[in-house]
């Protein structure tokens, strides 16, 4: 272990570090090696220190006033100089909207191969990392390995679970960079809502697809939500057809796992399954009896969701009392 | 532009759980159709733009390159090479990027965020390195004002307005447009449009440049094994409570 080689685990999300921590321990024990964080920002020494808790060996910190915010050429050319110096074998990136091109072009300035949104991770035989990706728009899961070295592979949100904290040897070093100047700039910067927690970290969501009539009988949806402590969604046609919301849940939209996932009115096309299908139980609600979504339910309901959803929310009502 | 499989109509072979990718239908990617929209529209309002479509595949692309002429680009270039065969992301961007040198001098270069079939999303910003752009991802409004793009792009937590100098590379979402349906008079219009062709070795790219850095080992279809139990019963009241007792004793209710 001399530095050399290593798991490093990159993301401007702190959730997504800590994930990453958690799978990237289990990667370098199995290929004997070091793991290392890289912490970028802002007054984030404390977190740098907290991450050996959660697992690293190493973290790179690089703490400076002008990095509080995420820029792409600045964090890259940070990123790529510390790959130089220390070779890392793996580097797995979150995959975050900013994350993914930062991936990309880092990949491409360290020649690079890259399989991004890893849902599995692992090591072969070979002691080649093998990354496992939902492709074809859902149809498929490809297991894909690499032929070169760094290895670098990026990982959504929630692919896997945050490591216990606990006792554990590693050091922070602080290491020396050069900003590298903005090709772009952000000239304005509106934050979304944040009344609501992120889908993503609901343990159970009611959605709702074409089977909806109205953009107001979401409501019905919000009533049984708010019962399970949980979050509405939709399903893509809601946004792109009707224009009714911003976000939908699927392959291209938000992948989500909670506990109970309960899909109202929405026929269950592949793109969609593709997106909850990590989800504990999945309740279909369907008037169509060949609805798709019925292939892939725990528990499925024929019937009209104006009925049937109002029951269930009274029914957990008076069991939840 | 990405001749992309058309995952719609892919069909699984039950008893492998292999795909059969062999002679399925292929189309225009979603989301270059979007990028080549935009790209469209933006020529509308600058007078004496123009629009070049860039496509790279292993096989015949014709159908797709004709496609985007109906919808109004000026001239499409491909690169057909069986060699394309099993190439990554890495090859891709790079033939892409030297491609758009050999065509010259441009202002913007709009690409879908993602393919429709393998949905990476690395294209785009590893061209934007290798022609040494600025690159705005996400993009779901495009404004040019002279050599300026503004560009608003949505993130998790955020809308972010972004500003290049151009030359610049914008990678866009589906929800930036609506793609129009070439008419019939467009599709004959677009048969006396040029479609140049070149090889790798018009371009003078070695072959290890096109070298997967990556490798496929398997793609199956995934099981998805659920309990299928189907609750029914004489009212909806009753079709309720057999729903919340079982969603209860499945513990993902309550406390």
């Amino acid at each position: 272990m001399n530095g050399q080689g290593g798991v490093w685990v990159f993301s401007e999300v702190y959730d997504l570090t800590l994930e990453m921590l958690g799978k990237g321990r289990e990667l370098a024990d199995k290929l004997q090696t070091e793991l290392s964080a890289i912490v970028i920002g802002n007054n984030v020494q404390d977190k740098a220190d907290e991450l050996v808790k959660y697992g690293a060996d190493k973290v790179y910190l690089i703490d400076h006033s002008a990095l509080e915010r995420f820029q792409a050429e600045a964090y890259l050319g940070i990123i790529q100089n510390l790959a130089l110096k220390s070779h890392p074998e793996i580097l797995l990136i979150g995959s975050t909207r900013n994350g993914k091109p930062l991936a990309a072009r880092l990949s491409t300035r360290l020649d690079a191969g890259c399989v991004p949104d890893c849902i599995r991770l692992s090591i072969d035989d070979k002691k080649r990392l093998v990354g496992e990706r939902i492709t074809y728009g859902g149809n498929a899961i490809a297991k894909i390995t690499f032929k070169s070295k760094p290895q670098v592979a990026t990982v959504p949100l929630r692919a896997f679970e945050k490591p216990e904290k606990k006792d554990h040897n590693g050091q922070v070093v602080k290491s020396d960079f050069k900003v590298e100047p903005a090709k772009t700039e952000v000239v304005e910067r509106k934050p979304l809502e944040t009344s609501s927690v992120r889908i993503e970290e609901a343990q159970s969501i009611v959605s709702g697809g074409r089977g909806l009539e109205k953009k107001d009988d979401i409501a019905l949806l919000q009533d049984l939500a708010k019962i399970l402590g949980g979050q509405v969604g939709c399903s893509r046609p809601l946004v792109e057809d009707r224009k009714w919301f911003t976000d939908w849940i699927g392959l291209s939209g938000h992948k989500v796992k909670p506990k109970l996932y309960i899909a109202c009115g929405v026929s269950g096309v592949i793109q969609h399954v593709a997106g909850i299908r990590d989800s504990k139980i999945i309740v279909a609600i369907n008037k169509d009896p060949e609805a798709p979504i019925f292939e892939v339910a725990d528990y499925g309901v024929v019937g009209d969701l104006y009925q049937v959803v109002p029951a269930l929310r009274d029914a957990l009502k008076k069991m939840l009392q | 532009m990405k001749q992309a499989v058309d995952v719609s109509q892919l069909k699984v072979d039950p008893a492998t759980r292999q795909l059969v990718t062999a002679g399925a239908p292929k189309k225009i990617s979603d989301f270059d159709k979007n990028a080549l929209e935009e790209s469209i529209k933006i020529r509308e309002k600058n007078a004496g733009a123009e629009v070049f479509t860039l496509t790279v595949s292993p096989e015949d692309a014709k159908v797709v390159l004709r496609e985007g002429l109906a919808m109004g680009a000026d001239k499409a270039y491909c690169v057909v090479d069986p060699a394309f065969q099993g190439v990554d992301t890495s090859g891709t961007s790079y033939v892409l990027s030297e491609m758009v040198r050999k065509v010259g001098e441009f202002d913007l270069i709009l690409c879908g965020d993602s393919s429709l079939d393998s949905f990476s999303g690395l294209v785009g910003p590893r061209m934007a390195e290798l022609l040494n752009l600025p690159q705005i991802t996400s993009v779901k409004k495009v404004v040019v004002e002279g050599d300026t793009v503004i560009a608003e792009r949505s993130l998790e937590d955020a809308v972010e307005m972004v500003k290049a100098k151009m030359p610049a590379l914008l990678s866009v979402t589906r929800e930036i447009n609506q793609p129009r349906i070439p008419s019939l008079m467009m599709i004959m219009k677009a048969s006396k449009k040029e479609i140049v062709a070149w090889t790798l070795k018009d371009l003078n790219i070695p072959a290890e440049k096109t070298a997967a850095k990556i490798e496929v080992l398997e793609a199956l279809a995934p099981k998805m094994e659920r309990k299928k139990i189907k609750i029914a019963g004489e009212t909806v009241e009753e079709i309720g409570e057999k729903l919340a007792k079982a969603l209860l004793q499945e513990g993902v209710v309550g406390r």
